[in-house]
């Protein structure tokens, strides 16, 4: 079974904190990780192949340090890991990034199944999976909380839904996304590590993928951003401090008056 | 081609935007600001600039060709389950209302299901002018792919100048799959959308970076202009069951029917519990609660309160409650008359879930918790003792009352 | 400080605080509460690869040395130096094997030892001998291919979670210490029993358990080097193996400290937060200084053994000594800090207070070690005066 998964390298939003002063980002200490739902796609596509055989390739389109994050889904026990990586590439949003990926998956030849995480969280739009499954003409089921059973080369599975799920089953060739609900990933190990930092890259670049320039970066890329700015801030309210008596008695004259309003 | 542009007349080599840029792009030399090859275009640095000596350069940016004059109207994608069309549609017709009439052109819903007829004559009472409806046993319940082809192929038909659809488990399947299939722009979960005056373009606004910053999004060349909108983050307007309007039935081509993928069943599991992005009221725990078994705390004065259960990142990582309860960036948008938070420190990516709420009320013992910068009304003390108290007071008073 | 970690020992260090952060920070309060033994985290470490980091890759392990393990285990400690103990007893347990093995027997062995599937244990302290390990009761007769064992262990770290255990017995007693021998016992053994597990004051997620010998016959080819080196191989064992214990140590102290420095910044006195009161940042600054010395000796030490230096015996208990005792001053100080809060189970400090105490104790109690360290002193002195 060969299966690639689709990863991001992000900014660790957790440890991103605002200036208070000037309600910017501080970026000092910042580490770069690999978006965390996909590390969730990781660990299915290393479980699937321990199970089932064969082999899992991460892909990721990104700026030359990006290859750290292949390199730790390496020591995480993937065996190839592709970069897709040019300065074309700059500015794609969603539907040139999904062009892109499915550009190079189509370069790397035949594939069972492709895997993403449900969404990267630094841009959260959920958008880029689906993307890629509609480029390569894939069916698809996003959100996939479980894998229920992959016989015959059809995949059953189960898809999040908000009140509840749906039980979904599709052929291979197919691209799913997988909610944390999926699996516990793994830690990486050091002989896996070891192996990472020796490890080969793939690099490819626009040209070498065949992507067409005017599908690739700012120019294939039908939105952008007009203007980045902090939110407003909700004025700050009452606080109360005190003895729990008094300030239970407070807070049941507020909810009261909410409810008679 | 597309560059950032150091305005060297502008720039004093502050260093402000070196904070700003989170991929460290950024350099000062001989005090003017230098980009580097790390640059994503992002435009993070470009508000930062105190100088507005930062700005993101684009050839051809503004072209307009000829199929964006072709484009008029808006369309909103509305969705059922079950047959029974979701409340997420009518706040897109609420919104989709407005930017219709900003753009003076009407506004269009598209309803995909099975027997669904009669449903669309409430997406009418809740704004639409006209309601295209596609049926077929095969639609009946929610496919990926049949759904973006007769998507796909109703919007070429029409040509709508923006397409609205839910940021929901469905709309997020679905329309990534439709914005491919006509190369065009797509914006998820905007908390704003307005027409700008000038230029006539759909300015789509979004939080980024975990709500960090907000970005505002423009699709400039090409139509339509698609976002999706979470649930509860805009009004539906007051339902008007005499409001005139067009239910239009389309056949759906039968090689839009053919897919790959089935829905084997559909299982409900929440239910007998509100559902928290329906409640008026919510009460929300965190870390605070210092474990699971503290949690019928929250339940109990939920239960007196008529209301739902929520809980932060935290909580839910911890495995206290499950993911269904999660409030915030990673779980549900809330907008409830009431929220109070119970031993929720605050992080952005939960305020982002819960601040456009009418009244926060947030309990905390920590006075600096981030909680109570969006909090209506802060407590500072020891939850255990307080929300009891306010339990026991509730049921009380819910006595007496009746 | 920057101790000039090679990039794999960077590795091993960023893997054990991964793990200790992740996966053992969130149970080691409900593992120290209920006693139970990690197999979790076990499991963890195994698929890290860190069972391995001070055996050769020939074995499966990714061919460290005790610095290695030193690095791993005082990561792992700055979260848990209970749950860390799985790791440090079961190389307790194989250094016998590393020093005295036969290639036979370490062929059969170190694999599973070095994949994490298989935990061992180090049997060498009997009720009536523990810091005079001379007094050992425990019998092993010679009985053609066979020995077969008698007696009792106490306190064996690991026991009966353990699969391999390396046991010390008398196979002479007339030859007093040099009478004694020391085997490799599989669990399940017929004969090898486990007693009563104990009910201790910290180091509570390890298991600390008596082993029964009632005529226990193991094959022969279980001896680990020759009859009679028993003592030798503990006392060489001992040397490899106290900087883990003192590495364990200076984890546990570093892991107070965190938590005190942290606390002190948060916790306001009199309008602003305590680390501003210089009583508290001196309390904060000897705590440091005392840590970093430490660690520094323990280092030291482990990389002497790596590379290769055989008299190691006074500097290896010098490291355990400083190491323990620093642990248990620092984590006295941090419960001090905090407060009452500190004295409370809400929060981490007290728990690694009783966790420090058992590193002055164990594998040779402090006073030991001082002896061992003045007996080299002065077998040096009289060495210089001939």
């Amino acid at each position: 079974m060969n299966i690639i998964v689709c990863i991001k390298q992000v900014p660790d939003t957790t440890s991103v904190k605002l200036d208070p002063e000037t309600r910017t980002l501080i970026r000092e200490g910042v580490p770069s990780i690999i978006n965390p739902f996909d590390m969730y796609a990781i660990e299915e596509g290393l479980r699937l192949k321990e199970k089932h055989g064969g082999a899992v390739t991460a892909i990721t389109m990104g700026p030359p340090q990006a290859d750290s994050a292949l390199r730790e889904a390496i020591s995480l026990g993937v065996d190839e890991a592709v970069h897709l990586c040019d300065a074309a590439f700059k500015g794609s949003d969603t539907l040139a990034t999904s062009y892109i990926l499915a550009a190079g998956i189509r370069k790397l030849g035949a594939f069972d199944l492709i895997l993403c995480g449900k969404q990267a969280s630094d841009g959260d739009t959920a958008q880029v999976g689906p993307g890629i499954a509609m480029q390569l003409d894939l069916p698809q089921v996003v959100f996939v909380r479980k894998i229920l059973e992959l016989k015959d080369g059809r995949l059953t599975v189960e898809r999040m839904m908000e009140e509840g799920y749906d039980v979904v089953e599709l052929p291979l060739p197919a691209l799913l996304t997988v909610t944390k609900e999926i699996n516990e990933p793994r830690l990486p190990s050091l002989k896996g590590k070891m192996r990472a930092k020796k490890a080969a890259l793939r690099t490819m670049s626009a040209a070498e993928i065949g992507a067409d320039p005017a599908r690739i970066g700012l120019e294939g890329s039908p939105t952008w951003v007009e203007k980045v700015f902090t939110p407003p801030h909700r004025g700050t309210g009452t606080v109360w401090k005190g003895e729990a008596e008094e300030l239970v008695a407070r807070l049941v004259a507020e909810i009261e008056k909410f409810k008679l309003g | 081609m597309a560059w950032l542009e150091v305005v060297e007349e502008k720039c004093v080599g502050c260093g402000a935007c070196l904070t700003a840029c989170p991929y460290e792009a950024l350099a000062i030399k001989d005090t003017l600001a230098v980009v580097n090859d790390l640059c994503t275009l992002c435009g993070a640095c470009v508000e930062s600039c105190p100088y507005e000596a930062l700005v993101l350069r684009k050839e051809g940016a503004a072209a307009a060709g000829g199929t964006l004059s072709d484009s008029r109207g808006v369309m909103v994608v509305a969705e059922q389950k079950r047959g029974v069309v979701q409340s997420v549609s009518f706040e897109l017709l609420g919104v989709g209302r407005r930017l219709a009439e900003d753009t003076g052109a009407g506004l269009s819903a598209v309803l995909i299901g099975h027997d669904v007829v009669p449903q669309a004559k409430r997406l009418i009472a809740y704004g639409a002018d006209r309601v295209f409806v596609f049926q077929s046993g095969a639609l009946e319940q929610f496919n990926d792919e049949a759904y973006a082809k007769i998507l796909a192929r109703i919007i070429r038909a029409e040509k709508p100048e923006i397409v609205i659809a839910g940021a929901t488990c469905i709309g997020r399947a679905l329309i990534p799959r439709v914005a491919v299939e006509l190369g065009t722009g797509l914006t998820a979960d905007c908390t704003g959308l307005e027409i700008q005056e000038e230029t006539r373009h759909l300015a789509q606004t979004r939080p980024a970076f975990g709500g960090n910053i907000m970005a505002t999004i423009l699709c400039t060349r090409h139509r339509p202009q698609m976002a999706t909108v979470r649930h509860k983050v805009m009004r539906a307007l007051v339902p008007d069951e005499s409001r005139a309007g067009e239910v239009i039935e389309v056949p759906p081509a039968e090689g839009d029917l053919v897919t790959r993928a089935r829905v084997l069943k559909s299982v409900e599991e929440t239910a007998g519990t509100v559902n928290i992005a329906e409640a008026d009221i919510i009460v929300s725990g965190g870390r605070g609660m210092r474990g699971s078994e503290h949690f019928s705390l929250i339940a109990e004065l939920a239960k007196a309160l008529g209301a739902a259960v929520g809980a932060s990142r935290s909580a839910v990582d911890a495995g206290w409650v499950p993911y269904s309860y999660q409030v915030g960036q990673t779980g549900k948008t809330v907008q409830p008359k009431l929220y109070l938070a119970c031993g929720i420190s605050g992080a952005i990516q939960h305020l982002v879930g819960m601040q456009s709420s009418d009244i926060i009320i947030a309990i905390n013992k920590d006075p600096d918790a981030p909680i109570f910068k969006v909090a209506t009304y802060g407590i500072v003390g020891d939850l255990f003792e307080i929300i009891p108290r306010l339990t026991r007071e509730i049921q009380r008073r819910r006595k007496v009352g009746s | 400080m920057n101790y000039f970690l090679t990039e794999e020992q960077q590795f091993i260090r960023e893997i054990a605080a991964k793990i200790a952060r992740e996966k053992i920070l969130p149970v080691r309060a409900e593992l120290d509460e209920a006693q139970e033994f990690p197999w979790e985290i076990v499991k963890i470490l195994a698929e890290s690869n860190l069972f391995g980091v001070y055996i050769g890759e020939a074995y499966g392990g990714t061919g460290g040395g005790v610095f290695d393990l030193c690095i791993a285990v005082e990561e792992l400690s700055r979260v848990c130096g209970g749950i860390s103990l799985c790791l440090a007893a079961t190389a307790l347990g194989t250094f016998p094997l590393l020093l005295f093995g036969s290639e036979e027997q370490k062929k059969k062995f170190l694999p599973d030892i070095a994949a994490g599937k298989r935990l061992v244990a180090f049997a060498l302290t009997e009720s009536g001998a523990g810091s005079d390990a001379g007094a050992i009761q425990t019998t092993a007769r010679k009985d053609g291919d066979n020995y077969v064992l008698n007696g009792t262990k106490q306190w064996i770290t690991n026991g009966g979670e353990a699969e391999i255990y390396t046991v010390v017995a008398m196979t002479d007693k007339s030859r007093g210490s040099r009478g004694a021998s020391t085997f490799i016992v599989e669990k399940g053994t017929p004969g090898f029993e486990f007693g009563k597990k104990e009910n201790k004051l910290g180091i509570r997620a390890s298991a600390t358990r008596e082993l029964v010998f009632q005529d226990c016959r193991i094959p022969a080819g279980n001896l680990l080097g020759r009859e009679g080196q028993g003592f030798i191989v503990a006392m060489k064992t001992f040397d490899a193996s106290r900087p883990g214990v003192a590495a364990q140590a200076v984890g546990i102290a570093q892991g107070a400290l965190d938590e005190a420095a942290a606390y002190a910044r948060q916790r306001e006195q009199f309008g602003k937060p305590i680390i501003s009161f210089q009583g508290v940042q001196f309390m904060l600054a000897d705590m440091a200084t005392q840590i970093e010395a430490a660690r520094a000796l323990v280092y030291a030490v482990a990389r002497a053994i790596d590379a290769g230096e055989k008299k190691v015996a006074k500097e290896s208990a010098m490291a355990k000594v400083f190491a323990s005792d620093t642990a248990m001053r620092v984590t006295v100080d941090a419960v001090q800090i905090l407060g009452g809060y500190g004295y409370m189970k809400e929060y981490p400090v007290e728990k690694m207070m009783r966790d420090a105490k058992i590193t002055q104790i164990y594998e040779g109690t402090n006073q030991i070690q001082r002896m061992v360290i003045a007996s080299q002193m002065i077998k040096e002195l009289a060495g210089k005066k001939e």
